[in-house]
């Protein structure tokens, strides 16, 4: 791929996820969306970074928080908006709502809001990969908090223990809900997880280009060893834990935090690196233009679709 | 037919099902050391080698978690516990997890995994490693609950958790282990959720759970001898589902109603099938319907409190003497089982 597409690839991915979640915004007042939201603003570009490394067949693993990672891996965004709304035509007609989101057919296969919870099951998952000699990854996405879980930890000891082909991505950005890491950690993630014997590289970029170099180069580490890889990435939740405001007010942070990193905001960054590689002005409007449209003709189609019927409450519970 | 002991049979499922699909593994503390899980995973490392046989580490939460993953990838997982009580450290896979994995996608995912655990009582084994719990996993949808009596079960019933494509948690009492009992000698399953009349009678009915299943024959046993009473036994095998049919005409047709569980009876499965009858044999009941079960504390280790607390033949007997109105068997001369003189089988 010529970087020109990488970039403007990238560029998709992350402006869609910023536009996805300001519809949402825009949207929730109005109470059609009867879900809680664990918005995406401001991680956008460790996601799609990551995503944008990984192959069609490598699967992802998500928490409450994973609208981006629905939207990088290129789930379907009809059936996005509609889970939303809690329509039948939702990825899971209703059932799973904003926290439990996947996409199995495009490689993101599940996500929980019990934090930590998805970390063994992808490790199951790489094991399987293995176990069949399958020619692929699996990811799975967790934030600062859930490294405190025990889980977590047996997660990390059994995929080095089995040497399995997993990259843990800790998406860093200081919050449990509203407590701060220093409340939180006795140690640095970095360096806790290294005695492990695992590979771990950590940045507080929030340049998606260069997060799809570094996520590139553990893609291929991994692929090459067959080993597990860490990436531990920081990021600033521009939003509250839960809902679409802004909740600097509050006082638990401060909003010298968000100017400082609304500079190096992913969306601008990556708009500004396409300009300066020489795409045009109009090319980067076409490309914008086709998310809105899409994310526009989905909420659409999404409000006018029907609710399950109530039957559906019994189905899929056993196989 | 062959006759072969609990343990057997279940190692026989194991091996079975392993050499008839690549995508099984069995993994577990101690599944591949040198007892095997009460020899019930005798040979299996060795046959298949440790890339699917294999011990883990200490991480019980995980390695549920683990298996979640493996199976909705299309493997089948049977995750093995020693002990019922270490299983309580994956309750949040469980409940939160593996229950809920294939309702939360919309009918996307599969989830054939198995969970094997031993439950009961042992010998001192005091309140960490003697629980059931079985009333708290069938509470819980998304799951079935599995509690083989005889070797012919414990064969057929793991075969077809196995090939079930949920999960599937199979509770193995460890006094079983020794009995033995007739199987078919060719490729068989006993289906999920379909009870067994253990006995057939037409005085009282007793539902009967796991190793109360041999209680309850030894106490059929004696009073049919001494007091000519004809008690039925109904096995239901698995709690969930649940074969409520079988349940219910039993005691429309006996009019009595005995439910010997093996778990604590508040909020438990005992209260579910008293309920059950309630709605059900209203009109044709005759007596209220008596339970039987755990005592309502921990389990205590010193053999007297012990005795006290888990159900036996004996509280069997006095519960039907008092529902038809007999009077006291003689149990002189009579041999009760416990660890030292331990049911052999058949039944």
């Amino acid at each position: 791929m010529t970087e020109s597409e990488l970039n403007k690839q990238l560029y998709k991915k992350i402006y869609t996820i910023r536009m996805a979640e300001e519809k949402i915004r825009e949207i929730y007042p109005l109470d059609v969306m009867k879900t809680p939201v664990h918005l995406s603003i401001g991680e956008e570009s460790v996601i799609a970074g990551v995503c944008q490394a990984l192959t069609q067949k490598d699967q992802v693993y998500g928490t409450y928080r994973s609208h981006a990672l629905f939207i990088a891996k290129e789930g379907d965004m009809d059936a996005f908006f509609a889970e939303l709304y809690g329509k039948h035509s939702g990825v899971a007609k209703g059932k799973a709502g904003s926290m439990h989101l996947s996409s199995p057919e495009s490689g993101f296969m599940a996500s929980s809001a019990v934090v930590a919870s998805i970390i063994p099951v992808a490790v199951g998952a790489a094991f399987a990969v293995k176990y069949k000699r399958e020619d692929c990854v699996v990811a799975v996405f967790f934030g600062d908090g859930a490294t405190e879980e025990g889980v977590f930890w047996e997660s990390l000891n059994v995929s080095c223990l089995k040497n399995l082909p997993i990259l843990f991505v800790c998406e860093d950005n200081e919050l449990a809900i509203h407590a701060h890491i220093s409340d939180r950690q006795a140690y640095t993630i970095p360096e806790a997880v290294k005695p492990f014997g695992i590979h771990v590289y950590s940045d507080k970029t929030t340049d998606p280009s260069e997060i799809y170099t570094i996520a590139q180069k553990a893609v291929r580490e991994i692929r090459k060893t067959g080993k597990p890889f860490f990436l531990h990435l920081k990021y600033h939740r521009y939003l509250e834990h839960v809902g679409i405001n802004e909740d600097y007010c509050h006082g638990y942070r401060c909003k010298e935090d968000y100017t400082e990193w609304y500079g190096a905001d992913p969306v601008k960054i990556q708009r500004d690196k396409l300009l300066a590689i020489g795409i045009s002005e109009g090319e980067i409007r076409s490309v914008e233009n086709a998310a809105d449209r899409s994310i526009e003709e989905s909420v659409q189609k999404a409000a006018e679709a029907p609710f399950s019927d109530t039957c559906e409450l019994f189905e899929d519970i056993y196989a | 037919m062959i006759t072969i002991t609990y343990r057997e049979a279940i190692n026989q499922a194991l091996v079975q099902e392993m050499e008839r699909d690549p995508a099984v593994f069995v993994y577990g503390l101690d599944v591949a050391d040198h007892k095997r899980i009460f020899g019930t995973t005798a040979g299996l490392v060795e046959k298949f080698g440790p890339g699917r046989c294999f011990i883990t580490p200490l991480a019980e939460d995980c390695m549920t978690g683990f298996g979640l993953g493996a199976a909705i990838n299309g493997l089948r997982p049977v995750h093995i516990h020693i002990r019922v009580d270490f299983m309580m450290l994956a309750m949040n896979q469980i409940s939160n997890m593996l229950s809920s994995c294939r309702y939360m996608s919309g009918g996307k995912l599969k989830i054939p995994m198995v969970i094997r655990a031993i439950i009961g009582r042992g010998w001192g084994q005091a309140c960490q490693h003697s629980k059931s719990m079985h009333s708290v996993f069938a509470h819980i949808p998304g799951v079935k609950v599995v509690l083989p009596t005889t070797p012919r079960d414990a064969k057929g019933l793991l075969v077809s958790a196995i090939r079930d494509n949920n999960p599937v948690i199979v509770l193995e009492h460890r006094w079983l282990y020794d009995i033995s009992g007739e199987v078919p000698e060719t490729d068989y399953t006993i289906p999920i959720g379909k009870a067994d009349i253990v006995r057939k009678g037409k005085d009282i009915t007793v539902i009967a759970v796991s190793w109360m299943n041999v209680e309850a024959v030894k106490a059929a046993d004696i009073l049919q001898q001494k007091q000519g009473i004809e008690v039925e036994i109904v096995d239901p095998r698995t709690i969930c589902p649940l074969d409520e049919e079988a349940i219910i005409s039993s005691v429309k047709k006996t009019g009595h109603c005995i439910i010997a569980d093996y778990d604590w009876l508040f909020c438990g499965f005992s209260a579910e099938i008293a309920a059950l009858v309630s709605e059900h044999c209203f009109q044709e009941i005759k007596s209220p319907v008596k339970r039987l079960g755990f005592a309502h504390t921990p389990c205590p280790t010193t053999r007297p409190l012990e005795n006290k607390f888990y159900p036996n033949a004996v509280d069997i007997i006095r519960i039907i003497e008092d529902k038809l109105d007999l009077a006291p068997t003689d149990l002189s001369g009579e041999e009760f089982y416990s660890h030292e003189n331990k049911f052999k089988g058949p039944f």
